[in-house]
């Protein structure tokens, strides 16, 4: 629902670096969205593509990471990705298990290309 | 060449509710965020909750909407400062407009802040808003699967409060299915029934906001040892 919002800052980002580094081309940029981020993925790619069409971005691409909520142990140290709000521990049964993963709304990384260098 | 970022996506935003959350802890101002489904009753609750707290306490409400002052309108009544933050379509609240709404309310504290989020189970649970607590409303007019559906702000609240009780005779709603499915996606998250229109539950709920406030003060007073 806020999908326009959050393409809007990562393309926001890709700005101000790429107006730090004249020089550079950045092609793609990566994300990683969590589980418990709240964003549909088809939402936020329908929104990057309509907010970079026939601007100086419209060629950067989006590549997407999805990250599963992630929990891990106390008792055993396991770590494990929680698929349907199954949180018991796989390897030593623990019901109470936390939660380490699933909320990533991160810029990850992006793929530039620098000019190469005059012989 | 691949180039590792690490960056939040929300960062500026982030940034922001930081220094909120800084303020508010140098301005001994307990701030809780109230988020819901559109009519689950979140300006009810407010204006139950400002009738019975004394004039002379310090408390002030930014209520945020899409369109309309209808909420402030309802909420002034009760001698509190209130400031309607009408986002005009956009569909959560975001730190720069608490930060604005904060300003134009002339709230400095000590004393207890209400946020009443945009109806909306999806977004508001993006933005930090430099809140104490972020607090979900579920009434029983809705479904009980609606934590399970709506993980995000489930999972991030810290206290899930079942509204309209008083409609349980009439609806199939099971508060006993809705506890479990919260605690499913939340262990450790804290729950409360009441109902605006019998009053029944309500005491507790001031309660838990008078034993957030000690907290809050007495962690505020070790801090600034």
């Amino acid at each position: 629902m806020h999908e326009i919002g959050i393409a809007s800052e990562i393309l926001e980002a890709v700005a101000a670096e790429a107006r730090r580094r004249p020089e550079a081309v950045i092609s793609a940029v990566g994300v990683k969205i969590g589980e418990l981020s709240n964003i549909d993925r088809d939402a936020l790619d329908f929104a990057f593509t309509a907010l970079t069409r026939d601007t100086p971005l419209q060629d950067l691409r989006l590549e997407i990471e999805w990250c599963p909520r992630r929990q891990s142990c106390p008792r055993c140290g396991e770590s494990f990705a929680a698929e349907n709000y199954a949180f018991t521990c796989p390897a030593c049964g623990e019901e109470r298990t936390n939660c380490i993963g699933g909320n990533e709304l991160d810029i990850a990384y992006w793929e530039v290309e620098e000019p190469c260098a005059k012989p | 060449m691949r180039e590792a970022v690490e960056k939040k996506v929300l960062s500026e935003n982030d940034r922001l509710a930081a220094a909120l959350r800084e303020k508010f802890r140098e301005r001994g101002i307990l701030c809780v965020n109230l988020i819901s489904s559109p009519g689950s009753g979140k300006t009810t609750l407010l204006e139950r909750t400002l009738a019975s707290l004394p004039r002379g306490n310090a408390v002030a409400v930014l209520t945020g909407d899409i369109q309309t002052d209808n909420d402030a309108q309802r909420l002034v009544r009760y001698g509190f400062p209130v400031r309607q933050i009408t986002t005009g379509g956009t569909c959560h609240l975001d730190a720069r407009m608490i930060e604005r709404g904060l300003t134009e309310l002339g709230f400095n504290g000590p004393g207890l802040l209400f946020i009443e989020n945009v109806g909306n189970l999806v977004c508001p649970a993006s933005y930090d808003l430099g809140e104490a607590a972020k607090i979900v409303l579920l009434s029983v007019a809705e479904g009980e699967d609606k934590p399970l559906k709506y993980p995000g702000i489930f999972h991030r609240a810290s206290l899930m409060v079942l509204t309209k009780t008083d409609l349980l005779p009439h609806v199939d709603f099971k508060p006993a299915v809705a506890r479990e499915n919260a605690r499913r996606v939340h262990p450790d998250v804290e729950i409360l029934e009441l109902s605006c229109r019998t009053g029944a539950g309500l005491d507790s709920w001031l309660a838990w906001l008078d034993a957030m406030q000690r907290k809050f003060q007495a962690e505020t007073a070790a801090a600034a040892r």
